[in-house]
């Protein structure tokens, strides 16, 4: 519908609007996260949650203890590789259409930890990451603009067509590879279909 | 220490200082004698040291001894005087360290040590978890970490690691897996590896 005969309409008191539009509206505004936490940066998330920042005011409010119930898994903290199949089989169970936020220096890149034994250099190598928030911790604010970002994400989500989310295609998909333990690291390190490493090329000595 | 070293006959029992100012000196017990030397240490009246605040792991390497010594020797019918380097090795161990409090006498810590035979296959120490119960995770995480065997231990297994987990990240011998991947400021040791993963004009 054309924008200049929709805001015609609406100051004439006539609301229109399409079944996608209501569709991501009411799937946007009512984003239940997963009830988890794995490190320093759930604390911030729970101060989010909390009456001082209120995350209700976006709708997502409902931290669901089941992943069954759950439509978003915010990543908060340190993923050990000893943590990292367990995160991953969580995803798994939880219903499509899902998103992820990995909150967090450590959860985005391994952090301070990364040349450490024991923590995985970010989730984004065995998840499909919707919105990475850099900090240590990210304050209450920026899960909230997090929380805003992929809104807008899921807002502009076609329910048709080819640019229709991973959840609508059968080509996508439907679970990710859970890691096994190895001697040393996990096995497979990342998941190719989901991360490969960045290209860099060093210019300087 | 005389009255422990009258309390458990036959123990063996080295007093080791400690140069920082306030730190108390610490106990080596030989692991035979560790139980009856933490019972003792528990229940005697005038210490009733009941608290385990930390254990934790050392790692001592095999270290080399170099002695150069001077000596007279017969080269070509001249005697000249040589100078001869011997090399002495020094075995390593593996050391438990706990560090007891009196919370009933308000006073410690008392430090205790166990050292192992060896770093490779004599690893063995005396657990006391049956003596103080608090010390069950931390035995386990110095098991971990540092592989020494705790005998007498109810559940030891890996705590922080998973259990298919080989090697002990935390003894300075560990070698980590190369699994190098690039960040923004390398520095020292991490710029070394940025060096060898990513030479420099190299096409990825």
């Amino acid at each position: 519908m054309d924008e200049g005969l929709r805001s015609e309409l609406s100051k004439q008191g006539v609301f229109t609007t399409t079944l996608e539009e209501l569709y991501n509206w009411g799937r946007r505004s009512s984003v239940w996260p997963l009830n988890f936490g794995l490190a320093c940066c759930a604390i911030e998330m729970i101060a989010a949650s909390m009456a001082r920042f209120d995350i209700a005011r976006f709708g997502a409010e409902v931290f669901r203890p089941s992943p069954r119930q759950a439509d978003l898994m915010i990543v908060a903290g340190t993923v050990t590789k000893k943590m990292a199949p367990q995160v991953v089989r969580l995803f798994n169970q939880m219903p499509e259409p899902k998103y992820v936020i990995a909150m967090g220096a450590c959860a985005i890149s391994g952090g301070p930890f990364k040349q450490g034994y024991n923590v995985l250099k970010g989730i984004d190598r065995y998840l499909p990451v919707d919105v990475h928030i850099p900090g240590c911790p990210p304050r209450p604010e920026a899960l909230l603009h997090a929380l805003m970002t992929l809104q807008q994400k899921i807002a502009a989500q076609r329910l048709t067509g080819p640019e229709r989310p991973p959840h609508a295609r059968d080509d996508a998909p439907a679970e990710f590879p859970v890691p096994q333990y190895g001697p040393y690291d996990l096995n497979p390190p990342h998941n190719p279909e989901v991360w490969q490493p960045a290209a860099v090329v060093r210019d300087e000595a | 220490m005389t009255r422990l070293a009258a309390a458990v006959p036959g123990i063996q029992l080295e007093l080791v200082p400690n140069g920082s100012p306030g730190n108390p000196a610490s106990l080596v017990v030989d692991p035979a004698q560790a139980v009856a030397a933490a019972v003792f240490l528990r229940d005697d009246p005038g210490l009733l040291l009941d608290h385990v605040s930390n254990v934790t792991g050392v790692d001592w390497l095999d270290t080399v001894l170099k002695e150069t010594t001077r000596v007279k020797q017969v080269i070509d019918g001249v005697e000249r005087e040589v100078e001869q380097t011997t090399e002495r090795r020094k075995p390593g161990y593996l050391e438990a360290v706990y560090h007891l409090f009196s919370m009933a006498r308000k006073q410690g810590p008392v430090v205790l040590r166990q050292r192992t035979a060896n770093r490779v296959d004599k690893v063995h120490v005396a657990s006391l978890t049956p003596v103080f119960r608090g010390a069950e995770f931390q035995e386990r995480e110095v098991f971990d970490l540092f592989g020494i065997v705790f005998d007498g231990h109810p559940d030891l297994r890996r705590l922080l690691m998973w259990d298919e987990f080989q090697d002990h990240p935390m003894r300075k011998d560990y070698v980590e897996p190369d699994d190098y991947e690039y960040e923004p400021t390398p520095h020292d040791e991490v710029l070394d590896k940025a060096r060898r993963h990513y030479p420099v004009g190299a096409t990825p």
